[in-house]
């Protein structure tokens, strides 16, 4: 017979892990030669990247930086390093980067649109980081419309007669629900200030800059270009997708048939038709639906048609994100007391955002990218403007230069919400 | 559990007040009748256990109570309001009743302590350092102060179910609803979760309690109801319930659970 008794008399202590399980050595072991294929592909892959680099490098750093025109460049480059040397043509960005970056911004007024940047960062670091101190956002909130006046200019009444429009619905939301109950307050928030918006902000705005004339230099819109219009029509479209896309998810579950139907028609719709159809409707059918008399900014048209094809979009992805919370997180909330909005806003909108978190930052990224369509509208982004530059006589033949100098402007401002978003969700994991 | 321990049950007193009205209610899912005539008196103080075998429709009784479930007939009076389809009386009484679900559902997006003060401060509108002070005392209540900072995918099961009774308690209710609040846990935490259920009835909670946990009927129970095919087949004192079942079918259903 076996003895098959075993007692544990005293329990083991934890010991340090063997040599060659931790180090430099076992990650290149691991990770680069863990087999023979691996090794060759490792081996292949250095191949591979040297010749890219070699081939690249020199096209990069042997060029020129102060010609006046591609033929004089080329010339400068066969100069300085040789006949057969085929370098860039730096020299374009060095005379156009302004053009690039600007559009036909007058000059003397460069410094509006980097201050309305500047300011801009100081208005979404407090959305972005929550260590910055809460009452930053005050500014966050008066900054669309410091901005919308820093770059656009006029007269300051303008843009306060249209904050004031908020501050219409604000008073309707605490005043009304006394006199017309919940339901008509939430109407009366959302008509009142339209009426204000429509009739009579404008007349308010005029009349209120024949009292006290305060303003700068207007700018209009044929002026905005380059990378600045690009930013002005992202950012406005990031930041008016989400909250957009939101609601029309909410409204596409909702068990009101109107808000529903609504929202699934929107939604179906705008994801239907490409963006450039709806950019052509914003540059010339918009303006028939429009009251008589009314002319409506084109750059204000082309934001409003990229916001409402971005929440489409944003909407779906939000809805993704919903129907990944289990409903066992509504009954709580629900058991707990909490109402449709309050169980929304604090339970269920922060789960399914935050599974969303990829999703979302992909669509502000190919927002951002799908800005440069507008070129094909007349606006003068980016991409419209290294085509301006390509008809010219001097610089007639140059592609890649341009093209890389935009390529890496889009670059820096996509990789940094790739980069956000990763962090989010790491500040926002809360499992192991 | 089947040996039951006799406890304290001086201060379990059942008052003559009622707690919760059921009269004549009936439900259906689509085509499916799920509770059929259902008629039931809960007095305050009372600690009722709720059994039966599954799709008898405990749990779909017990979350009509706080109108997680729509009733078709019928009359739910609970604490003097009835329920309607009236959005406000459904959140009056939502805030005035507790429930504890078999998966806890805790919000894993907020930390133990979020958990517990979320509702006071959105729905009672407590200033928040009083909301934490009472979410604190509450923790310690079911032995778990030290992990107020953690987030719950971070506490094993039996934590995560006395933080959620713990939720709930911080909303101060006078009726707690238990749905099968240990069918979830490994046999170890069984026992964590079911003593903090004893130390509330042992203050005079009003409970319903849908489980399988028998012992725990024997012990707290004043009174046990048997459901089946969306009936109540018998409800008894536990002693009588157990020792001498009436009907048949509780008689089979009893010497399942209790045959192993």
């Amino acid at each position: 017979m076996r003895d098959l008794s075993y007692v544990r008399t005293e329990m083991l202590g934890e010991r340090e892990p063997p040599m060659g399980t931790s180090g430099i050595v076992k990650w290149i072991r691991e990770n680069l030669f863990s087999s023979i294929g691996s090794g060759i592909l490792t081996v292949l892959a250095i191949y591979f990247i040297y010749q890219f680099l070699a081939g690249i490098l020199p096209w990069i750093f042997q060029s020129s930086w102060t010609a006046n025109s591609l033929g004089e460049c080329r010339d400068a480059i066969k100069e300085a390093y040789g006949e057969d040397t085929e370098g860039a043509c730096w020299s374009v960005i060095a005379e156009r980067y302004n053009q690039l970056l600007f559009g036909f911004y007058p000059k003397e007024l460069y410094w509006r649109p980097i201050l309305a940047f500047i300011l801009l960062g100081f208005a979404i670091a407090p959305v972005l980081f929550d260590k910055f101190p809460r009452k930053f956002l005050i500014f966050s909130a008066i900054f669309p419309f410091l901005g919308f006046w820093l770059v656009w200019g006029g007269s300051i009444w303008l843009p306060i007669s249209v904050m004031l429009g908020f501050v219409v619905a604000y008073y309707a939301t605490k005043l009304l629900p006394a006199i017309v109950g919940s339901l008509g307050s939430i109407i009366g928030a959302m008509v009142l200030p339209i009426l204000w918006w429509l009739l009579l902000a404008g007349p308010v705005a005029g009349m209120l800059h024949n009292i006290l004339p305060l303003g700068i230099e207007s700018v209009t819109s044929d002026k905005l270009g380059g990378f600045t219009l690009s930013v002005l029509i992202g950012v406005v479209g990031v930041s008016l997708s989400l909250p957009i896309g939101i609601l029309l998810a909410l409204g596409r579950q909702s068990n009101l048939f109107v808000v529903k139907t609504i929202c699934v028609g929107f939604i179906e719709f705008i994801r239907g038709v490409p963006l450039i159809t709806l950019l052509f409707v914003a540059s010339t059918l918009l303006n028939y639906f429009m009251p008589p008399g009314t002319s409506f900014d084109l750059v204000l048209r082309v934001m409003i048609m990229v916001t409402l094809f971005a929440s489409a979009y944003m909407a779906e992805v939000v809805r993704g994100g919903l129907a990944a919370i289990p409903t066992g997180q509504y009954e709580a909330a629900a058991a707990l007391g909490l109402d449709f909005w309050k169980s929304t806003r604090l339970i269920v909108m922060p789960q399914a955002l935050k599974i969303s978190i990829p999703n979302i930052v992909s669509n502000f990224i190919g927002l951002f990218k799908d800005t440069t369509l507008v070129s094909i509208i007349g606006l003068l982004d980016p991409i419209g403007l290294s085509t301006a530059i390509r008809a010219n006589q001097e610089w007639n033949g140059i592609v890649w230069e341009l093209y890389a100098f935009v390529a890496l402007l889009f670059w820096i401002v996509c990789f940094s919400m790739s980069r956000y978003s990763m962090y989010l969700e790491r500040k926002l994991k809360t499992s192991h | 559990m089947s040996q039951a321990e006799a406890i304290d049950t001086s201060a379990m007193k059942v008052s003559d007040e009622v707690a919760i009205q059921i009269t004549g209610m009936n439900k259906w899912y689509g085509a499916f009748h799920v509770l059929k005539d259902i008629n039931l008196t809960v007095n305050q103080g009372e600690r009722i256990v709720v059994c039966g075998p599954s799709g008898s429709g405990k749990s779909t009784l017990i979350r009509c109570i706080n109108a997680l479930e729509e009733h078709q007939e019928g009359q739910i009076i609970v604490d003097g309001t009835e329920l309607s389809s009236d959005l406000k009386n459904i959140d009056t009484i939502r805030s005035e009743v507790g429930m504890c679900f078999q998966h806890f559902n805790l919000f894993p997006h907020l930390s133990i302590l979020e958990n517990c003060t979320l509702a006071p401060i959105w729905v009672r509108k407590i200033p928040k350092k009083e909301a934490e002070e009472t979410a604190m005392r509450y923790l310690e209540k079911v032995k778990i102060p030290e992990q107020a900072d953690k987030y719950p995918g971070q506490l094993s099961g039996g934590q995560q179910q006395r933080v959620a009774i713990a939720r709930s308690l911080c909303m101060e209710p006078r009726i707690m609803l238990f749905d099968e609040p240990t069918s979830a846990l490994d046999p170890e935490m069984i026992k964590e979760v079911l003593d903090t259920m004893i130390d509330l009835a042992k203050e005079g909670m009003t409970m319903i309690v849908v489980t399988h946990e028998m012992g725990f009927a024997r012990q707290v129970a004043n009174r046990v109801i048997f459901m089946d095919a969306g009936q109540i087949v018998e409800q008894n004192e536990p002693e009588e319930f157990f020792n001498n079942p009436k009907s048949d079918r509780t008689k089979l259903f009893l010497s399942q659970i209790l045959g192993h």
